[in-house]
């Protein structure tokens, strides 16, 4: 938990130098408690005094990186229990369990469509994050060759998931170059996890029945010196999981638990009694951090991805669109043009009407960095001057052979100064509400 | 090492609503439907009681719909050309409510009538025992003159009216208020105007008991995120003690995510979305799962695999309750 002014002050040399560029300690203490200023700043401070507070400061939940050969995931280090109090960080990492008994060819086959699946949100680009290989073999040979023909088409992050530091070694050996994660340490072969993370100086997750199993566990590593720790708290259900993870979550935050303050990692898939998508959204809403999926289906991987953008969207900065032109219902150069914001539910509500009412459209999305239309005009990011440079930019003028836009109702008051901007078109005004679009188009709409 | 669970304490819960009324009750139902009463967070049975399972509503229209997904007509098959049989389809597929949707406009294209909507919800409280919900178009005035005497077909029902929304409501409230209803108070994702419809609503005498309140969720991908976080906040102010935001949550999964592009559409989509079938029962049950973790009482769903889909997960949510 981060200390306050005044638990910082006491730690402080309380002499008033200042050395630090403040009038007081207790004035740099302040600036300390709200992260204005840094503890390097103060010349005098003891060793003692900075071992404390640098612990103190430490988040309560560890940053983990896995690094591949390409591209990185990165959990933990989360502040709140709700997005609404601030945002989730980091997204949980999506990775697909393979085992190094299926044939190496089939392998790599299936690792390489997996590897180049991608979709497209709202302009992001949505893609799994990488593999989980186990050693089901316990054949080290095997286990190695399984990994090299994995890395062999594909760069993402890896987890390694074996019984024992001989076959960890292994994997190790054949993930030289990139840094996976090793599943898992358990209460009986923690030492020689130990071991293998430490010397490769890879993450490692830890594996036990309990909470209390796995608080001890993560102190013992913690005296080998492995300080990048995942957690398995074996969870195969949707209430099980529901409360362990909300435990530890609360742990880590509420009270500053270190021995749990790592993030999770968990196996929806692994109880086949249970409906692996639905479970992996729970692990998405609450607290999972990296999900391991046994069944790898474009369909489910989809809606999953977007709901893990969704729910770790950052509130005060919602999702946005890329400006443009977007074509609803093939439009040809006849169909209506309309006008409007780039803020992602002002354009869901209007191209899901356009499309709904069967229209064929052109929707101009303006660069209003986000905001709804309201919103956006009264900031001065939806006027005259940016819609008429916007038509400019996406080139409207050669997507239809009519000079009529339509904007939204709201913003009607800016239909004589976007006639000027714009010399030659008709501004129409809208309906205010994106549902009236349809009979708006009805009655207003003669091509 | 024993570790303690860090427990909230909370000094309010969520209000217990009933629909439904037997025939000791004055109505004609089988029995009735209790939701709410949780006195924690979804599920956290180790800090407070949950005293009811949230309820799983199907949908129904009172005639076959134009602009449903294939893949939803395919799933009702002819039940869909009558009110009636729909509804006894609805719950021979698990429902614990029917959420009946009154049409706009009759098959060819004239506004529906009064009379129509009267023989609708006859029609399918005759053929069902479960309690119901009935909710208009959604638009103002149609809406209260089809569910004025739709309050008086089914009086002393206990039905669930809707829908109330800050611009039209006292209709609705007034014929649910006449002829011993609930009502659903409709606003869009805002936790201040969803407490204030509820005020405005109880200050024209309904119970509190009787009102359930639809905050509005976006579909998966389309704004989930905002009524997922407006539902957190109301039910953190519920546990709180605020009173006026105590009341169930009802959100409508089946209309949001069979509405958008992802469910409705199998042809002219990327190849990476996957199989149509799967993604877009994905979809509703991916939205209505995650709105099961932000506190719905009340799910109102499209397709009766998703209803089967979400019955499991809840069941063992409940645990031992179930």
């Amino acid at each position: 938990m981060a200390l306050t002014g005044l638990e910082i002050y006491k730690l402080l040399p309380q002499t008033n130098c200042k050395d630090c560029g403040f009038p007081t300690c207790l004035a740099f203490a302040m600036k300390l408690a709200a992260k204005q200023a840094a503890l390097k700043d103060c010349p005098h401070v003891s060793e003692e005094a900075k071992t404390k507070l640098e612990s103190a400061s430490a988040p309560p939940i560890t940053l983990v990186e896995l690094k591949g050969d390409d591209g990185a995931v990165q959990v933990g280090n989360e502040t709140v229990l709700f997005r609404h109090e601030k945002t989730f960080y980091h997204r949980p990492g999506l990775f697909w369990r393979l085992r190094d008994t299926e044939d190496i060819e089939e392998l790599k086959r299936v690792v390489a469509e997996a590897d180049a699946y991608q979709v497209d949100y709202v302009g992001i680009n949505l893609y799994l994050d990488g593999f989980a290989v186990e050693a089901a073999s316990s054949d080290p040979a095997k286990f190695n060759a399984a990994i090299s023909a994995v890395r062999s088409v594909s760069k993402k992050p890896l987890i390694l998931i074996v019984p024992t530091g001989d076959l960890a070694k292994a994997g190790i050996e054949a993930a030289a170059g990139s840094r996976p994660l090793i599943h898992a340490a358990n209460g009986e072969n923690w030492e020689e996890m130990a071991e293998v993370a430490k010397e490769a100086g890879v993450p490692l997750a830890v594996q036990a029945e309990d909470l209390e199993g796995l608080a001890e566990l993560t102190q013992k590593l913690k005296e080998t010196g492995v300080e990048e720790l995942v957690l398995d708290p074996g969870v195969t259900s949707y209430l099980d999981s529901l409360e362990r993870l909300t435990s530890i979550r609360r742990l880590a935050l509420k009270q500053t638990f270190r021995p749990l303050g790592f993030p999770v990692i968990t196996f929806p898939g692994a109880n086949s009694e249970v409906d692996e998508t639905l479970l992996a959204a729970e692990h998405i809403a609450k607290y999972g951090g990296l999900i391991v999926l046994e069944e790898f289906n474009p369909a489910s991987l989809y809606a999953l991805l977007v709901l893990r953008q969704n729910i770790y969207t950052d509130p005060q900065k919602p999702i946005q669109v890329q400006p443009g032109i977007y074509e609803i219902n093939s439009p040809d150069e006849n169909a209506p043009l309309l006008a409007t914001t780039n803020f992602s539910i002002t354009y869901f509500s209007i191209a899901n009407e356009v499309e709904g009412s069967g229209w064929p459209g052109w929707l101009l999305v303006t660069d209003a960095e986000g905001m709804s239309v309201l919103t956006a005009w009264a900031a001065g990011k939806f006027d005259a001057e940016r819609i008429a440079k916007d038509a400019k930019t996406f080139d409207v003028e050669g997507k239809v052979s009519h000079r009529k836009l339509i904007i939204p109702g709201h913003v009607a008051v800016l239909s004589g100064e976007l006639e000027e901007e714009m010399p030659g078109w008709e501004i129409m005004v809208g309906p205010r509400e994106a549902v009236d679009i349809n009979s708006y188009l009805k009655a207003m709409w003669s091509n | 090492m024993t570790i303690e669970i860090p427990k909230e304490k909370y000094s309010g819960a969520v209000r217990e609503v009933t629909l439904g009324a037997t025939a000791d009750e004055g109505g004609t139902r089988a029995h009735t439907l209790t939701v709410g009463g949780e006195s924690t967070l979804p599920y956290l049975h180790f800090e407070g009681t949950i005293p009811n399972r949230p309820a799983l509503a199907l949908e129904i229209r009172d005639r076959k719909p134009d602009d449903w997904s294939p893949l939803l007509l395919q799933a009702w098959g002819e039940a869909m050309d009558d009110p009636g049989e729909w509804a006894k389809a609805a719950e021979a597929a698990g429902a614990d409510l029917i959420y009946m949707v009154l049409s706009l406009t009759s098959a060819d294209g004239e506004p529906n009538t009064p009379e129509n909507a009267r023989a609708a919800v006859r029609k399918v409280l005759e053929a069902t025992s479960l309690p119901l919900a009935v909710v208009g178009p959604g638009q103002a005035d149609l809406d209260n003159e089809l569910i004025v005497p739709v309050a008086e077909e089914a009086n002393g029902e206990r039905l669930l009216l809707g829908i109330c929304e800050e611009k039209n409501y006292r209709t609705i409230v007034a014929a649910a208020l006449a002829h011993n209803h609930l009502v659903q108070s409709k606003t869009p994702m805002d936790v201040n105007l969803s407490k204030q419809l509820v005020i405005l609503i109880h200050d024209m005498g309904m119970p509190l008991e009787r009102i359930v309140m639809d905050p509005t969720t976006g579909a998966l991908g389309y704004g989930i995120e905002y009524g997922y976080s407006v539902m957190e906040r109301l039910r953190l102010a519920a546990l709180g003690g605020d009173k006026m935001t105590q009341q169930p949550m009802l959100v409508n999964p089946g209309e949001e995510a069979w509405r958008v592009k992802e469910a409705k559409v199998g042809e002219g989509v990327p190849e990476n979305w996957g199989d149509w079938e799967r993604r877009a029962l994905d979809w509703e049950a991916v939205t209505a799962i995650a709105l099961v973790h932000s506190g719905a009482n009340m799910l109102i769903l499209r397709h009766p695999e998703t209803l089967r889909r979400v019955r499991t997960v809840l069941d063992d949510l409940l645990g031992s309750q179930s």
